[in-house]
């Protein structure tokens, strides 16, 4: 019983690092290539599509010959949502640059983008809204008829005594911040390769995306096609991140395709496709006031939140996600009286926001994590006494917004990351530094991640889809292996690996004899994939579950046997155990399957069980800390030092976390100085390629420090809570704190992020 | 992001190459280490009919001190001058130039003379040339001439070289231990492109005095530019830290910055004053 908490490689990583991944785009070898005309303008009206020469072969589809095919309209039953409707190919008006507006197909890729640059898009513009400004002006145009004034999402909490703390409150500390629009860059990009098979009339989608299951529920509703004709294989994906979730109008195109012409179809997302015309996320502005009593104790807090959410909104989160999140989970990881918040997402002429990592909160963690350093100057209160007096101590606590946090270490996390980040040596340093006209800083940040919640919490959202439960299958076969099938789709989070400790342990077997099967609803039951943070917990439980399941089986014929009691039998080292008797596994398997007329009465002729789990969520948390210098001539940030106190419960695979952990920081990294999408004022974007949309490289990340702390989560079979997020959750706030922190002397504080080095000297220069 | 359609020629000599672009003119380019074009024909901002790929041209692969020169020839890769390819202080300016460009992959492609042929405003090739009063040797079927670095640059991506001409070989003048040479630049990530650079070079007297100075600014206007006035402030006197100062601001305010998005002309300002006094600085610290 030893699998579990060990830093066992991944299974997945050999493959790939030897090359021998299979990506959806090594798998097109004979399939036709598709290439997307896009929207050059943000807005405008649709005259005529046509194509001069079309060579022979070749295809133009637009949407006139798209009949009944539907749109793509998630819903949502709250917050003032407005359902707003997302053409697979527009007809009539075009609402971001980068839309798809036709498709031509060619025999490569070369050649479809040779057509494409022939066919002549007549377009009217027309003038876009762009900004959040823009959205909010009066008489701005109007994307959607159905969302007047823009607004799809208008949610708002108010407790009546908010009021009353900020009457009652010795100090009010108000911040507005900003958060730059980014792009979740996986280093894949989109793919996806329709196939028709012309024995069955079936169509297998192989696509890089993260929810397969629910890829095909989207598709078959679109083409009004039966699920059960529609097979969707998740390969080897390229990260995800959250921008692989939704479903996109290539997909249910290129199906479309290999329905109609019975072939196959390939469409390779590039770069600059998927820098514009993917998803983007965490444009927004929130304005902050919070109420504190002269000893720091937080009375209360009103939030106002505004999300750029982009022409259209994402299936099946809605576009109510980010907008939504901040308002439910602004409260983080405080003791917060009262609150009260509206949270709006408003329509623009911009490619569609869908989430991405950490989603809302590396915004909400900005906001708060800013708030608290800005309280404590205010109040001549030590930034991290503040902290510790507001953190909730007492679990389970209820939050202002309904949430349950679990057992966690909030107060004792930041003490031990203020012990190892070692603070006093530190402002030595930057006494010491400042004289010589350099500027350290040091930062923290300290969060709470809400992770691995099933149907209620999604239920509790008004989604028209409810994600939440996941569904595993287990069998062993003849053999003595065992197959693990899992809905849930993991693309880079190692869950093979993690989930083989987890079933080795219930079994007794090595982690080398399972197989955890994933990434096709042929072979996988219903489940929802691979986001929030639910790997580990809601696809870990439902596999010890179902592993248990199994055990009990295997105990019962093993006791028959044997010829002893099924609660005295042990699984260990593939074998049962009745004390010093015993039978291998492979030889019950065997039995079981082939010798059924001596077990068959006890539990049928197999040994497949499956098992459910949908458990209600848990918070793990964390304390990160930066150290940064800044350059206070060009307004350049180097991280000097990241150090992360994670604690995520109980550890499935330290390693796996470590990388979960790595991954996330960098990301955050970037979020806070680097990657930032830019758009014209005519919603032209400006950061089309890499070498204007900045993700970090190995020289801008520093050498990044984990102390792992362990509170179980009593809301978890495993115990495990999720940490996939906390990286890119809390580094953009340690970062902006500890820049903060660094220019102190100019009296200059960060609350927009990226913090370029622009901005910076900008700031700088205004300040002197 | 795929190439449209183009031919492709792999001539064994200059020869042969000169009369290859002779025939194609404005439809034909010159691949090198292919680090520029193939982006830009991917993005199809460019789309020649014809490349006419040197790589096989073994008379381009050349680089040697020769008559107090440095010769380039159009084969030799960036890395190639990751370490000095010669002694004193025009090898040691080049390799501490040469680990901002790019990553190592790209510069075991990419070729200098490649980098002054395309001449992106912010290449670091290009503003060492000027700076140090670079002589590009260039041939065509039938004719060659040389073209002193001042005469060049154009404008952005634009240089004196015809459709039809090939850059054989670049000369740099090899400084005597005199010089004193300085380089900084400023970029976002490591290997990007520039935001702002400073290449200079300064000649001290025995006394100490300035005798001669050069300044080049990269990245920070459509080619790289001279600051003459900073570089004549420091002329006759000795190199303090206050006039390398007065120096960097003089460079800073003498010149009209592209704007962007990301980098306001200000923001270009300051850059440009910082690299200075840097690679003024970086250049007598030694
Ligand atoms: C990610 C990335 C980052 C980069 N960063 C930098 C950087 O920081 N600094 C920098 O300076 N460069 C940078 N580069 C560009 C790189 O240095 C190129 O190698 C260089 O600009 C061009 O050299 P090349 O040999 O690759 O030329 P090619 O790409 O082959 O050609 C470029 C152009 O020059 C012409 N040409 C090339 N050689 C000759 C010749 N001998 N005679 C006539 N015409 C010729 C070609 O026809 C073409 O028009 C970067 C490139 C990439 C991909």
């Amino acid at each position: 019983m030893n699998w579990t908490g060990r830093r066992l490689p991944r299974t997945e990583d050999p493959a790939l690092l030897r090359g021998e991944g299979a990506f959806t785009a090594d798998l097109a070898a004979g399939a036709r290539a598709v290439r997307f005309l896009r929207s050059p303008y943000a807005a405008g009206r649709i005259l005529s599509i046509t194509a001069p020469d079309l060579p022979p072969g070749a295809l133009l589809i637009t949407g006139a010959d798209l009949e009944g095919v539907g749109a793509i309209r998630p819903e949502l039953f709250r917050f003032n949502y407005r359902a707003i409707a997302q053409p697979v190919l527009p007809r009539e008006r075009v609402h971001f640059v980068g839309q798809p507006v036709a498709a031509v197909v060619a025999a490569t890729p070369e050649e479809a983008e040779d057509i494409a640059e022939t066919i002549l898009l007549d377009i009217e513009p027309e003038d876009p809204v762009v900004t959040i400004d823009d959205a909010l002006r009066p008489g701005t145009p109007t994307l959607h008829a159905e969302a007047p004034g823009n607004l799809v999402v208008d949610g708002t909490i108010r407790h009546p005594d908010c009021e009353a703390a900020f009457a009652r409150a010795d100090r009010i500390v108000e911040l507005t911040l900003r958060s730059g629009r980014q792009n979740a860059t996986p280093m894949e990009a989109r793919a996806g390769l329709a196939a028709y098979d012309r024995a069955t009339g079936r169509i297998r989608l192989t696509a890089s995306c993260q929810m397969p299951h629910m890829l095909r529920t989207g598709i078959a509703t679109l083409l009004g096609m039966a699920e059960a004709d529609l097979q969707i294989v998740a390969p080897d994906v390229g990260g995800g991140f959250g921008q692989k979730m939704a479903l996109f109008p290539e997909y249910p195109l290129l199906v479309w395709l290999a329905r109609r012409h019975r072939g196959s179809f390939c469409w390779v997302e590039d770069r600059n496709e998927n820098l514009i015309a993917s998803a983007h996320s965490r444009e927004q502005r929130h304005h902050l006031r919070a109420a504190f009593a002269a000893d720091g104790t937080l009375l209360g807090l009103e939030a106002d939140i505004l999300a750029n959410t982009g022409a259209f909104s994402c299936y099946p989160t809605t576009c109510g996600v980010e907008p939504l999140m901040a308002l439910a989970e602004y409260p983080g990881p405080y003791r917060l009286p009262t609150y009260a918040a509206r949270a709006r997402a408003l329509a623009t002429n911009t490619c569609p926001a869908a989430p991405y990592r950490g989603v809302s909160r590396p915004v909400v963690t900005f906001g708060l994590e800013r708030l608290m350093d800005r309280a404590a100057a205010a109040l001549g209160i030590d930034p991290v006494a503040l902290r510790r007096r507001n953190l909730v101590t007492e679990f389970p606590h209820v939050t202002p917004t309904g949430l349950t946090l679990d057992q966690a270490s909030y107060v004792e996390a930041l003490d031990r990351a203020v012990e190892a980040a070692d603070i006093p040596a530190f402002r030595t340093r930057q006494q010491a530094a400042r004289r010589e006209g350099r500027y350290l800083g040091l930062g923290l940040a300290v969060f709470n991640e809400r992770t691995g919640y099933g149907t209620p919490a999604f239920a509790a959202r008004g989604m028209g889809i409810v994600p939440g439960y996941e569904v595993v299958d287990i069998a062993m076969t003849p053999a003595g292996e065992v197959e693990v099938r899992i809905g849930a789709s993991p693309h880079g989070q190692g869950l093979r690996t993690a989930l083989a400790q987890l079933a080795a342990d219930r079994l007794g077997l090595d982690p080398s004899r399972i197989r955890v099967i994933h990434g096709d609803t042929d072979r996988t039951p219903y489940g929802w994939g691979s986001f929030a943070s639910r790997g580990a917990v809601i696809a870990g439980g439902a596999t010890q579950l179902a592993a248990d399941k199994l055990a009990a089986r295997l105990r019962r014929a093993a006791a028959r046997l044997l010829q002893a009691e099924p609660e005295s039998i042990a699984l260990r080292d593939g074998a049962a155990w009745a004390g010093e008797a015993s039978i291998p596994l492979t030889e019950i398997a065997r039995r079981v399957h082939q010798r059924s007329e001596q077990l068959s009465d006890l539990d049928g002729f197999n040994l497949a069980e499956t098992a459910q789990y949908d458990p209600g969520g848990t918070f793990s948390n964390a304390c990160h800390v930066a150290e940064v210098e800044v350059d206070a001539e060009t307004g350049h940030v180097r991280v000097l030092r990241f150090l992360v106190v994670e604690d995520a419960g109980r550890l499935l695979n330290p390693l796996i976390a470590d990388g979960q952990v790595h991954g996330g920081v960098a990301q955050g990294i970037a979020n806070a100085l680097l990657e930032e999408v830019l758009y014209a004022p005519d919603g032209n974007p400006l950061t089309g390629s890499l070498a204007d949309y900045l993700p970090p490289s190995a020289a801008e990340i520093p050498p990044i420090e984990i102390i792992h702390m362990e509170t179980e989560s009593p809301e978890t079979l495993t115990g495990a809570k999720g940490l996939g997020e906390g990286g890119t959750i809390g580094a953009p706030a340690a970062i902006a704190n500890a820049i903060s922190d660094a220019l102190a002397p100019f009296g200059v504080d960060i609350t927009e992020l990226p913090a370029t080095p622009a901005r910076i000297r900008a700031l700088i220069r205004n300040a002197r | 992001m795929k190439c449209p359609p183009f031919d492709y020629h792999a001539p064994r000599s200059q020869a042969e190459a000169l009369a290859l672009l002779a025939r194609h003119g404005e439809e034909g380019k010159i691949l090198a280490g292919g680090q520029s074009l193939v982006p830009t024909m991917a993005f199809r901002l460019s789309r020649p009919a014809s490349l006419i790929d040197i790589n096989r041209i073994a008379e381009l692969d050349h680089c040697r001190a020769e008559g107090g020169r440095l010769r380039i020839g159009a084969l030799t890769r960036h890395a190639r001058f990751e370490r000095p390819v010669a002694p004193g202080p025009t090898g040691a300016l080049l390799a501490r130039a040469a680990e901002h460009i790019a990553h190592a992959p790209i510069r075991t492609r990419g070729t200098f003379c490649g980098s002054l042929a395309h001449a992106d405003p912010a290449s670091e090739w290009c503003c060492i040339a000027l700076a140090l009063g670079a002589e590009m040797r260039v041939l065509r079927e039938g004719g060659e001439r040389l073209v002193p670095a001042a005469d060049w640059f154009q404008s952005v991506f634009t240089t004196a070289l015809a459709p039809d001409e090939l850059l054989a070989e670049v000369s740099l003048p090899l400084l005597g231990p005199d010089w004193r040479c300085g380089f900084a630049e400023f970029n976002r990530r490591a290997g990007d492109f520039a935001l702002a650079m400073a290449v200079t070079a300064l000649r001290l007297d025995p006394a100490g005095h300035v005798a001669e100075a050069r300044i080049a600014l990269g990245g920070v206007a459509g080619t790289p530019i001279l600051a003459e006035t900073a570089a004549a402030s420091l002329l006759g006197a000795p190199p303090t830290p206050e006039r390398l100062r007065a120096a960097a601001a003089l460079a800073a305010e003498g010149f009209e910055p592209t704007e962007d998005a990301q980098v306001p002309a200000d923001y270009r300002r300051d850059l440009v004053r910082a690299m200075t006094r840097r690679a003024l600085e970086g250049s007598l610290a030694a």
